[in-house]
C-alpha cells in the first residue's frame, strides 16, 4: 500500500470484486459503543498466510477486529468475510444476528486470549481435547494423539495432567495456543498474548508464536505492544488509531520509516521506554 | 366477601406489630449476642455462643410452640402475642447476631491497628469506631432480617394470634371463598416485603461510607469532560 | 409440674418415626429444590425474552411470601381446581418449589462468577452453547455454591416442620399430637427440638468443613 503523505488516515481502497478472494475480508465495517466510534467504516483484508500484525494505542479498536472475527462481537454494519464464507453481513439499522453461515464462518478462526481461559477444572490434555472431542467429533484417541503432539510441540509434553492453577503463566499461554490449533483453524487470532505475563516468562509464549510463524502458512492476525517481535515475523504491519487505518505496510516501512505523524508520535512513545 | 375486608385489616395491624416488635427484640438480641461472640471475655462469649447455635439450630415452629405450650410446664404461661414476638424475635435475632459479629470483625484488622497506635482501649475502639463503620454494611441484611421475620409472622396463626394469616382462615372457615381469600393475602405479604425490601435499600444508600454529598458530586460534574469507555 | 423422664423416654420412639419423616421430606424436597432452581437459574440467566422474565418474578414472588400461606394454598385451593395430592406429597412440592425459588438465586451468582473469558474461550472454539453450559459453566459454577446449598438443605429440614399444618405427619406432628393427647407439652416439644438440633448442628459444620475444603483449590 502506497503511504500517503497527507495528515488523513489511510483507508484500504474498497474491494475490488475481480481480485482473488482473501481468507480475512471487512467491508464498511462500523461499531459503536455509545457515542465511541470504535471503527469507523472499516476496509481490510488479509491474505491467505499472512502474518499481520496489528499495533496501536488502547482505545483504538484494534481488539474489537479480532472480537468481531471470533464473533464476541457483532458488528454494527458491514460485512465480514472469513475463508470466502459470509461471518458477519449487517445492514445498516437492523440487529446482527447469527446464522448458519456465521457458525461455519467461524470454524475456520481460532483465537489466543490475553488472560488465556483455560478451563481450570480439567487438566492441559483435557483443555486441548475438549472441542475437536465434542465439536469435530473426532475420535478421543485421535484427537489425545493430536494433542499430546500440539502440546509436545509448544514444549509442554510434561504436563499433560497438571491443570492450569498449577502452571505458570507463560505455560498457559502455550497450552491455550495448542487448544487453539487443534480445531486446525485456517486463522488464528492473538490478542495481546503476552500482556497479562510476567517479562520472563513473554519469550517462551513469543517462542512458539514465532515457530507458527515461520514454519506453517496459517494466517495470523495478531495485536500487540511487542513492536520488535511485530517487526520480526510480520508480512504487514498496521497502525491502527480510533476506529481507522492510520498507516499499513511492510514492518520495515513503517518501524523504520513511518509516514503519519501519528504513526510516529506513537512509535516515538512505545520504542523510547 | 365485604365482611372480610375489615377483619383481614385487623389481621394485617397485627402482622405489623408483630414484624416490628419482632424486629425490635431482634436487633437487641443480634447486638447483644453479636457484640458477646466477639468479646474476650469466655463468660461472655460462650453464653452467647450457645444460645445463637440453639436458636438457630432448632425449628423456628418448635421454639414457638415451646414457648407457648411448653413454659407453662413452668409455671410461665406467656401470652400468644408475648411467645410469637419473643420467639421471632430471638431466633431471627441469634441469625442477625451473626451479621453483627460478621460485619465488625471483618472491618477490625485495620482499624483495630489504627485504634490500638492512639491508644484507645478496646471498648472504646468498638463504641466510635468498628460499631459506627459497621452499620452501613449490616443495613442490607437487616433488611433481609426485617423481611424474613415478616415471612415468619404468618406462623403465629398457629399459636392462636390473629395476625392476617389467622384472619384468612376463618374467613375460610366462616365464609367459604377459598381460594381468594388466600391468594389475597399472598398478594398483601408480596407488597409488604417489597416495601420493606425498598425501604431498606433506600438506608443503605442513604447511609453509605462512600456516599458523597450532593454538593459535592455537582461541582465534580460539572467540572467532568471526557467520553464515555468502551473496548480497545 | 417440670421433666417427666418416663414419659420423656416412652414417647422416643413416637417422636423418631415423626423424625424420619422430617428426614424424608426434606430430602425429596431438597431433590425439588436443587433441579427446579437449576432450571430457573439457567433460563434467567439466558435472558430468554418473556420465559426468564416470567420465572424472575416467580423467585421474587416466592421468595416475598410465606412458606406457610403457600402451603395453604396448595393444599386447600388446588383441589377445587382438580388437583388433589396426599398432604405428604403436597407438602414435599410445596416446599421443594419455594426452595428453588432459593436455589436458583444461588445458582445464579454461582453462574454469574464464572469469568466471561471462559465464556469467551467456548465460542473461540465453536463449542456449542449446551456444552459450554454443561462441561466449562456449570461445572465451575456449581463447585463454589455447594457450601450455599448445603446451608439451603440444613434450613429446609428446620422449616419442614411448618408443614404438619396442612397434616404432614412428620416430626411437629407428632409432637404436638403427643402433647394434646396427654395434655403434656413440655417434653415432645423439647425433645422434639432437641432431635431438630442433633441433625442441623453437626450437619452445619460439615457444610463450613466443606466450605474450607473446596475454597482454597482455585
Amino acid at each position: 500500500m502506497p503511504p500517503h503523505a497527507d495528515s488523513s488516515p489511510t483507508q484500504v481502497p474498497a474491494r475490488d470484486p475481480d481480485r482473488p478472494r482473501d481468507m480475512i475480508s471487512f467491508d464498511g465495517v462500523s461499531k459503536s459503543w455509545g457515542e465511541n466510534k470504535v471503527l469507523r467504516s472499516l476496509n481490510f483484508e488479509v491474505g491467505a498466510g499472512e502474518k499481520v500484525s496489528i499495533i496501536g494505542p488502547s482505545g483504538s479498536g484494534k481488539t474489537t477486529i479480532l472480537r468481531i472475527l471470533m464473533t464476541l462481537e457483532t458488528p454494527d454494519q458491514g460485512l465480514v468475510t472469513v475463508n470466502g464464507g459470509t461471518l458477519w453481513d449487517v445492514k445498516s439499522g437492523t440487529k446482527p444476528k447469527e446464522t448458519k453461515q456465521t457458525i461455519a464462518a467461524r470454524r475456520n478462526v481460532g483465537m489466543v486470549f490475553q488472560q488465556f481461559n483455560l478451563f481450570p477444572h480439567m487438566t492441559t490434555l483435557q483443555n486441548v481435547i475438549e472441542a475437536p472431542v465434542h465439536v469435530l467429533k473426532m475420535d478421543k484417541e485421535e484427537a489425545t494423539a493430536r494433542a499430546v503432539d500440539l502440546l509436545e510441540m509448544v514444549g509442554l509434553s510434561k504436563h499433560l495432567s497438571h491443570k492450569p492453577p498449577q502452571l505458570s503463566g507463560g505455560q498457559q499461554q502455550r497450552v491455550a495456543i495448542a487448544r487453539a490449533l487443534a480445531m486446525r483453524p485456517k486463522v488464528m487470532l492473538f490478542d495481546e498474548p503476552t500482556s497479562a505475563l510476567d517479562p520472563e516468562l513473554i519469550g517462551e509464549v513469543l517462542g512458539v508464536i514465532r515457530e507458527l510463524a515461520h514454519s506453517t502458512d496459517m494466517t495470523m492476525l495478531m495485536v500487540t505492544h511487542e513492536m520488535r517481535f511485530a517487526e520480526e515475523i510480520s508480512d504487514r504491519v498496521v497502525m491502527f488509531d480510533s476506529g481507522v487505518v492510520v498507516e499499513q505496510g511492510a514492518p520495515s516501512e513503517i518501524f523504520k520509516n513511518p509516514t503519519h505523524e501519528r504513526t510516529r508520535k506513537f512509535l516515538r512513545a512505545v520504542l523510547e521506554r | 366477601m365485604s365482611y372480610a375486608v375489615p377483619l383481614l385489616f385487623r389481621g394485617l395491624l397485627v402482622t405489623l406489630l408483630v414484624t416490628v416488635l419482632g424486629t425490635i427484640v431482634a436487633a437487641v438480641t443480634a447486638f447483644t449476642a453479636g457484640l458477646g461472640r466477639l468479646s474476650q471475655h469466655k463468660f461472655l462469649r460462650w453464653p452467647a455462643g450457645i444460645f445463637v447455635e440453639v436458636f438457630r439450630g432448632t425449628s423456628l415452629v418448635v421454639q414457638l410452640f415451646w414457648l407457648f405450650f411448653a413454659l407453662p410446664a413452668f409455671g410461665i404461661q406467656l401470652a400468644p402475642l408475648t411467645a410469637a414476638v419473643l420467639a421471632l424475635g430471638l431466633n431471627e435475632g441469634a441469625y442477625a447476631a451473626e451479621i453483627v459479629r460478621g460485619t465488625i470483625s471483618s472491618r477490625a484488622a485495620g482499624q483495630n491497628e489504627a485504634c490500638v497506635a492512639l491508644g484507645m482501649a478496646r471498648a472504646l475502639r468498638l463504641r466510635r469506631v468498628l460499631i459506627p463503620q459497621s452499620i452501613p454494611a449490616m443495613l442490607p441484611p437487616f433488611g433481609n432480617v426485617m423481611v424474613d421475620l415478616l415471612k415468619n409472622t404468618s406462623l403465629v396463626s398457629l399459636v392462636t394470634v390473629s395476625d392476617l394469616t389467622f384472619r384468612a382462615g376463618f374467613v375460610r372457615n366462616a365464609m367459604g371463598h377459598t381460594t381468594a381469600v388466600y391468594l389475597i393475602i399472598l398478594v398483601i405479604y408480596f407488597v409488604l416485603s417489597q416495601v420493606i425490601s425498598a425501604f431498606s435499600k433506600w438506608m443503605e444508600r442513604r447511609f453509605a461510607l462512600d456516599r458523597v454529598p450532593r454538593s459535592v458530586t455537582k461541582a465534580a460534574r460539572m467540572q467532568a469532560v471526557g467520553s464515555g469507555g468502551g473496548p480497545t | 409440674m417440670t421433666w417427666d423422664n418416663s414419659y420423656a423416654l416412652s414417647i422416643l420412639p413416637d417422636l423418631f418415626s415423626g423424625l424420619w419423616v422430617t428426614i424424608q421430606v426434606t430430602l425429596a424436597g431438597i431433590l425439588i429444590a436443587l433441579v427446579v432452581g437449576l432450571v430457573v437459574a439457567v433460563i434467567r440467566y439466558s435472558r430468554i425474552p418473556l420465559v426468564s422474565n416470567i420465572f424472575g418474578f416467580y423467585v421474587q414472588f416466592i421468595r416475598g411470601t410465606p412458606l406457610l400461606v403457600q402451603a395453604y394454598i396448595a393444599f386447600f385451593v388446588l383441589p377445587s381446581y382438580g388437583l388433589s395430592f396426599s398432604a405428604l406429597a403436597t407438602g414435599i412440592v410445596v416446599i421443594g418449589l419455594n426452595y428453588s425459588a432459593y436455589t436458583a438465586e444461588v445458582y445464579r451468582s454461582g453462574i454469574a462468577d464464572v469469568d466471561t473469558g471462559q465464556w469467551e474461550a467456548a465460542t473461540a472454539l465453536s463449542l456449542p452453547l449446551g456444552r459450554t453450559w454443561t462441561r466449562i459453566v456449570l461445572p465451575q459454577a456449581l463447585r463454589s455454591v455447594v457450601p450455599l446449598l448445603g446451608n439451603y438443605l440444613i434450613q429446609m429440614f428446620k422449616d419442614s416442620a411448618v408443614l404438619f399444618a396442612i397434616t404432614v405427619y412428620e416430626l411437629m406432628g407428632h409432637a404436638l399430637a403427643l402433647g394434646s393427647s396427654s395434655y403434656r407439652y413440655l417434653e415432645p416439644l423439647t425433645i422434639a427440638g432437641l432431635l431438630f438440633f442433633l441433625v442441623s448442628y453437626p450437619s452445619s459444620h460439615l457444610v463450613r468443613i466443606l466450605e474450607r475444603r473446596l475454597a482454597p483449590s482455585r
